[in-house]
């Protein structure tokens, strides 16, 4: 029983980002950027509702987010929606069997064939057009 | 409502809105983008019908992709009928609030009653 328990690892064990390659880190950031996107667009609704109270308000609500922090905030933002779009796609591909390979017998060193090399790609690349477009996006707000 | 309809719910309110929000963004992108944010501007832009349309368009499918995804997040942590009918109503109950508090700003702000 406590041999069991050393060995079960729980919920730390499946978070585990170091564990499983890229593809896990593609996991935790799917999440992740979904839930910042999320908390964003409802931050979004709020702060676009301002306009109700007259342009007073609204100014006062631009002085409070376009200031350098809220930029900053706003290219994470950036960021954030193109890897998780970029990576939605390949996740929608994926469930829809385009792209995972055939199915083959397990043997050692038992690599599934969905973490194949074309999925691996396409996680970097939606990490490269993040940052890419998170350089644009701060190019567009401070002015080239 | 099964599972699979559900994803090709979500995965549909996602493509409509990455091709609705990239309409918004290029939007911005027509003037200066500090221009684009003063209330005159922003006035105006409500004002469009049709651009009011694709806004609440926005409103509503990234409100199902967003809370859907939130339900789904939570599901895979933990397990149980309770649990996951809580989770279930709690987020179609805080979909509903965002689009209906959404919807208020942008009908009374394209209807001029501001």
């Amino acid at each position: 029983m406590e041999r069991q328990d050393e060995n079960k690892e729980g919920i730390r064990g499946m978070a585990n980002p170091g564990r499983y390659g890229i593809e896990r880190v593609a996991y935790w950031l799917m999440r992740i950027t979904g839930i910042g996107l999320l908390v964003y667009f409802i931050a979004h609704i709020f702060e676009t509702s301002s306009i109700l109270n007259g342009r007073e308000a609204w100014d006062k609500m631009l002085e409070l987010t376009q200031t350098t922090e809220g930029h900053i905030i706003l290219a994470l933002v950036i960021g954030m929606s193109v890897f998780h779009t970029v990576n939605g796609i390949r996740l929608m591909l994926g469930h829809g069997g385009i792209g995972v390979g055939k199915p083959g017998r397990p043997d050692y060193p038992y690599k599934p064939q969905s973490q194949n090399m074309k999925n691996k790609l396409c996680i970097y690349a939606s990490i490269g057009l993040a940052a890419l477009a998170m350089m644009y996006g701060l190019g567009v707000m401070f002015g080239e | 409502m099964r599972e699979s309809i559900v994803m090709k719910i979500h995965y549909g309110a996602a493509l409509g809105s990455v091709a609705l929000v990239a309409v918004h963004i290029l939007m911005r992108l027509t003037q200066d983008f500090q221009e684009s944010l003063t209330y005159d501007s922003v006035l105006a832009n409500y004002s469009f019908l049709p651009y009011a349309l694709l806004l609440w368009l926005i409103l509503v499918l990234i409100s199902i992709h967003g809370f859907n995804g939130l339900r789904v997040i939570l599901l895979e942590l933990k397990q149980g009928r309770a649990y996951e009918k809580t989770v279930t109503y709690g987020c179609i109950a805080a979909m509903t609030l965002v689009i209906l508090y959404g919807s208020r700003t942008i009908v009374m702000t394209s209807m001029g009653m501001i």
